[in-house]
């Protein structure tokens, strides 16, 4: 059951080797936390993007962290491309499972029911089938000439996201980004960072309720105000778009990018 | 419409563009537009606006990632659900190569997975493209590295056979011109070309094939209501979700 720590505890979770689930930027992305995992170094982790990723998974590709990246896309939005990620493709330096975004929902769906596999329409004649052979084209049972396409079930180590509260019992409040709870139910233990821990219970009121990941699925929450930045946390405060910029312009090259990092940790504390 | 298509003496590039998708969403009822997508997604509060003004069906938009514009509560898969049930109408697809069978590539050229250059991914395109009846293939860019005879990677085909496939490519709309998509033989056609730009210059920017009517129209200018209409509301709309481009359009009609 959910246990609230200290962060330095909670990406200590993380560990070699795991296979780790993280959201899109327009969910909630525990960057503080990713601060945290990279100064306790795991390696060759295979990175889950729901569906997609931006500075974060730049970030941990740039460390070297990654050793398999499991995306739909990589993306500074406004900002532009993802440097390290770019450097990295060209590079070789991980495997990449080019996914699309639909597919990456249904495997974490799959895992959600407990059930192998769930058939996906579309996809057939795209290049993504030569790759992901873990993708099959098979008959649909209950019609005639209806290929279909199945995606196996997706079963994260971790999940890791930033949310706006929880309160002391480990009840997450998650909104409307219903994807947070399909990582959760489709991962072995959920790591989550939060601006702040109420002191009454989100399930107090069905309002409030409908919105909330039960601490059933959360094993570690750790307080981290602002824990998104720079990159935005619904409903609480914007992207620092002047920051993710920076990080743009300087990421481009291996130096420019250690010379981030080597502050980064210092800025989280300092927007915090 | 009520009133006379008056043409206006000035407009920009820009406002070409949004009109013309306005246009070409005529008629549907829920367009969905990407996240960093401010000319599509214009186009589609233009058409918004407009049918409200006419007392014509209303138009709903689902901006991605947008707070304001997207009324979805079940998380990212609601979209492609949402698609895969028939509910959206319309979406745009660009791609860093569109090729002659309107096959899109959004992942990169070169030998894949090394390739020379790479883009962010395929995004939700291998299904939405299926799925979308109305795909408007937008590419501010026309040139023969974008508008190439076979891309490098297919992230979503033009078009398929023996599989389930309600959608797909209805326009590729460029900086320089409009064309039709004619799925059973698989071949663009062109429609109109923007002013300023001439048939033998699409021709020698584009790389692939296509028919072509022997004199091409000019893709017709906006109209003095849809002017008002784009610089007035859908301007403030927009700057709710693309502050900047909104603040673009401004200065550029500040200068006019």
């Amino acid at each position: 059951m959910a246990e609230i720590v200290p962060l330095k505890e909670l990406a200590a979770q993380v560990r070699s080797g795991m296979r780790v689930a993280v959201p899109a930027d327009y969910c909630g992305v525990a960057m503080a936390a990713t601060a945290a995992i990279i100064a306790q170094r795991p390696e060759n982790l295979h990175l889950v993007c729901v569906p997609i990723t931006g500075m974060q998974g730049d970030m941990l590709i740039g460390e070297g962290l990654v050793g398999v990246l499991e995306t739909s896309a990589v993306t500074l939005g406004e900002a532009g491309g993802a440097p390290r990620f770019l450097d990295g493709v060209r590079a070789g330096a991980f495997r990449l499972m080019d996914a699309t975004c639909p597919a990456v929902h249904s495997g974490l769906i799959a895992a959600q029911k407990g059930v192998p596999f769930l058939p996906i329409r579309g996809i057939v004649g795209s290049d993504l089938l030569k790759t992901r052979t873990d993708w099959q084209i098979i008959a649909n049972p209950f019609a005639e000439n209806d290929p279909i396409v199945v995606v196996p079930a997706i079963h994260p180590d971790i999940a890791l996201f930033h949310a706006p509260e929880a309160d002391r019992f480990g009840n997450v409040r998650i909104g409307r980004r219903r994807e947070l709870a399909t990582m959760a139910y489709a991962s072995k233990a959920t790591l989550v960072t939060v601006e702040r821990i109420s002191e009454t219970s989100l399930l107090h009121d069905e309002d409030s309720a409908a919105g909330v990941l039960p601490a059933l699925y959360i094993d570690r929450i750790a307080v981290a105000p602002r824990g998104a930045w720079p990159i935005g946390l619904w409903s609480e405060y914007p992207a620092d778009t002047a920051e993710i910029a920076r990080y743009a312009a300087m990421a481009r090259t291996p130096e420019g990018f250690a010379a981030y990092m080597d502050g980064f940790t210092r800025r989280l504390a300092e927007a915090a | 419409m009520s009133a006379p298509r008056r043409t206006a003496q000035d407009y920009s590039q820009r406002e070409l563009l949004i009109a013309t998708i306005a246009d070409l969403l005529d008629g549907i009822r829920h367009v969905a537009v990407g996240a960093s997508s401010p000319i599509p997604a214009a186009g589609a509060m233009l058409l918004r606006a407009r049918n409200e003004l006419h007392g014509r069906e209303p138009v709903r938009i689902s901006i991605l990632g947008s707070q304001a514009h997207n009324f979805f509560t079940n998380g990212g898969v609601e979209v492609f659900d949402c698609a895969a049930q028939g509910r959206i109408d319309a979406f745009f697809l660009g791609g860093g190569q569109i090729d002659g069978q309107a096959n899109i590539n959004l992942v990169g050229t070169g030998d894949y997975p090394h390739t020379d250059v790479r883009w962010p991914g395929c995004f939700g395109s291998a299904f939405l493209y299926f799925l979308v009846p109305r795909v408007i293939l937008f590419r501010e860019e026309h040139s023969p590295r974008v508008l190439v005879d076979k891309v490098d990677y297919i992230s979503a085909p033009g078009t398929s056979e023996g599989v389930a496939r309600s959608g797909g490519p209805y326009a590729l709309l460029t900086g320089m011109a409009l064309f039709s998509f004619d799925p059973a033989h698989k071949r663009f056609a062109l429609r109109s070309v923007h002013r300023g730009a001439t048939m033998a210059e699409v021709r020698a920017n584009t790389g692939f094939d296509y028919d072509t009517p022997a004199e091409p129209p000019h893709t017709p200018a906006p109209d003095a209501e849809t002017l008002a209409i784009l610089r007035g509301r859908v301007t403030q709309e927009l700057a709710e979700t693309y502050p900047q481009f909104a603040e673009i359009l401004r200065s550029a009609q500040a200068a006019a």
